[in-house]
């Protein structure tokens, strides 16, 4: 059996929570405030996951770049693999904040969001 | 010069602004606008494209812009109207905005006001680092918004100063975009950030975090070139012979947030030299009546969520003062930071009822018990498993007509 800490992420308190693993079995110890504390540590001891947050390049907007996320938390290890996806995209404005970038993300299943609006800008030659 | 007459003027669209726009409009107020000097509302939050924000207050983890979008979108079906690119000057005590935008100057006559001018970023001068000043060096949210905002890209080899909570999203930012990290160095024992951030941020990232260090030397000519770290003592002294040398090109400092209070100071308001902003009652008015300060220009929170519910009181009392003339009020009485409290806010009280404190402590501990005294007799106590600077702590105190009779209560941590 091993016992491991982790920092719960789930809101800004930070608890320190404390489980032992056995195999593939987490029994939580103790430290969180909440049942939401026991489910992240749980997840982030077997199957650590990541909300993505970048952005993308926008032409004719009013803004050269457009934030976006991911749908759902992804695999930690495709982070990068998502982060380096988006580098290559290129959307023409205008977006609005809510669309669908891309589906299915690094076969992540979750899709790529812009979470904010970025206009076009009238002609302007 | 153009006169505008308004009820409720609140200066500044960032959250703070917004949220207690909306709550002013829905407790009755007529004609309320928000003053702000730039061209899109939400104050910083459009380049914090991190999410997080939201988990306490509506229990979703939003991004800064969304967060932006949902307050935005709701001050823009209550009526609010706005006035955007335009500066407000200064104003004084019959609560006569001066302020000047593109269609030149402008009086706007209000009843009523509401501060909401954020905050600003320590910069190098307030570390008074020593060596040369080459390019290079740039406040972390300055960087955030050449990233996140117009795309240009401030380095390759990033120092950041400091663990604060800008600082830390900016090291997994910049390793996002393909930079290196050498390192985030903190004078203190510990991270200023929060927990989470210090995981997500740099332990994914495996970025080497150099608790009780500093920089002791810039280098550089025309661009910054290697700064150099030391490690101090528990008195912050730097100790010699533990310099280490890092090559950079760029250096971001996180060294925390001062609130901007330079429009509250025309007008001769009252602030706190701890907190930095307005000296406020549990209302969150100022010694000017009818003109109340709200979010990180009244002292600076840790999350949008709490700072937006903080607004919202605000917002809401306010417009009820002007809608049917508030509360009963009594002597005012202070609040006074005690043993092991940095600073309180409200620094007065003068009305019965629930009232909310924010404080924060000088430093870490466990197991302690926060004291409210008024002369000597303990009134209120809770109990508290940790404690943290980096954590504002807030408690809920019902105050009751007795408390009237002292002139001040002090809080202390024990």
């Amino acid at each position: 059996m091993k016992k491991i800490r982790i920092t719960c992420i789930v809101c800004p308190i930070g608890c320190k929570i404390v489980a032992n693993k056995k195999d593939d079995k987490i029994e939580i110890v103790g430290g969180n405030k909440c049942k939401r504390g026991e489910k992240y540590a749980i997840d982030e001891i077997l199957h650590p996951k990541r909300m993505v947050t970048t952005s993308v390049f926008v032409k004719n907007g009013e803004y050269p770049l457009v934030s976006v996320r991911t749908s759902q938390p992804v695999p930690k290890e495709k982070v990068m693999e998502i982060v380096k996806e988006m580098k290559k995209i290129s959307l023409e404005a205008p977006v609005k904040c809510g669309d669908v970038i891309v589906k299915n993300v690094a076969g992540t299943d979750a899709d790529i969001i812009a979470t904010r609006t970025v206009n076009s800008i009238p002609n302007s030659v | 010069m153009n006169e505008i007459y308004v009820d409720l003027a609140v200066i500044g669209g960032g959250p703070a602004g917004l949220a207690s726009a909306i709550s002013a409009k829905e407790s009755g107020v007529e004609k309320v606008v928000v003053i702000d000097r730039n061209s899109w509302l939400g104050g910083i939050l459009p380049q914090c494209i991190h999410d997080g924000f939201g988990v306490e207050e509506v229990g979703k983890s939003l991004t800064g812009p969304e967060y932006a979008e949902m307050y935005i979108k709701k001050a823009e079906e209550k009526g609010i109207k706005f006035m955007k690119e335009t500066m407000v000057l200064s104003f004084n005590k019959k609560l006569q905005i001066l302020a000047v935008n593109k269609k030149g100057l402008y009086t706007i006559n209000s009843k009523s006001i509401v501060l909401a001018t954020g905050c600003r970023e320590k910069t190098r001068w307030h570390a008074l680092i020593p060596g040369t000043r080459p390019s290079g060096i740039y406040t972390a949210g300055v960087a955030q918004s050449f990233i996140n905002l117009y795309n240009i890209m401030p380095g390759k080899k990033v120092v950041i100063l400091g663990s604060g909570d800008v600082g830390l999203i900016m090291a997994r930012r910049f390793t996002l975009e393909g930079a290196e990290v050498a390192g985030v160095v903190e004078i203190l024992p510990y991270a200023s950030g929060l927990p989470r951030n210090v995981v997500q941020c740099l332990e994914d990232y495996e970025i080497p975090l150099f608790l009780n260090h500093t920089i002791t030397l810039i280098e550089g000519k025309e661009r910054i070139e290697a700064v150099t770290i030391s490690k101090v003592d528990e008195n912050m002294n730097v100790i010699e012979g533990s310099e280490k040398r890092i090559e950079c090109d760029t250096l971001l400092l996180s060294l925390g947030l001062i609130p901007e209070n330079e429009i509250a100071k025309t007008a001769r308001i009252e602030i706190d030299d701890l907190t930095g902003g307005a000296v406020v009652n549990q209302d969150f008015e100022t010694s000017i009546p009818n003109t109340f300060a709200v979010g990180n220009c009244l002292q600076v929170y840790d999350t949008v969520d709490v700072l937006s519910i903080d607004a919202k009181t605000a917002g809401k009392y306010a417009g009820e003062k002007l809608v049917y003339g508030g509360k009963e009020k009594f002597n005012c009485i202070k609040v006074v930071p005690g043993n092991g409290i940095r600073y309180v806010v409200p620094q007065k009280i003068d009305r019965t009822g629930k009232v909310i404190i924010s404080l924060r402590v000088r430093k870490p501990g466990e197991n302690l018990t926060l004291v409210i005294k008024a002369k000597n007799k303990e009134i209120f106590n809770k109990k508290m498993p940790w404690v943290n600077p980096a954590n504002m702590v807030r408690m809920e105190f019902n105050v009751s007509e007795e408390i009237f009779s002292y002139e001040s209560i002090e809080v202390e941590l024990k």
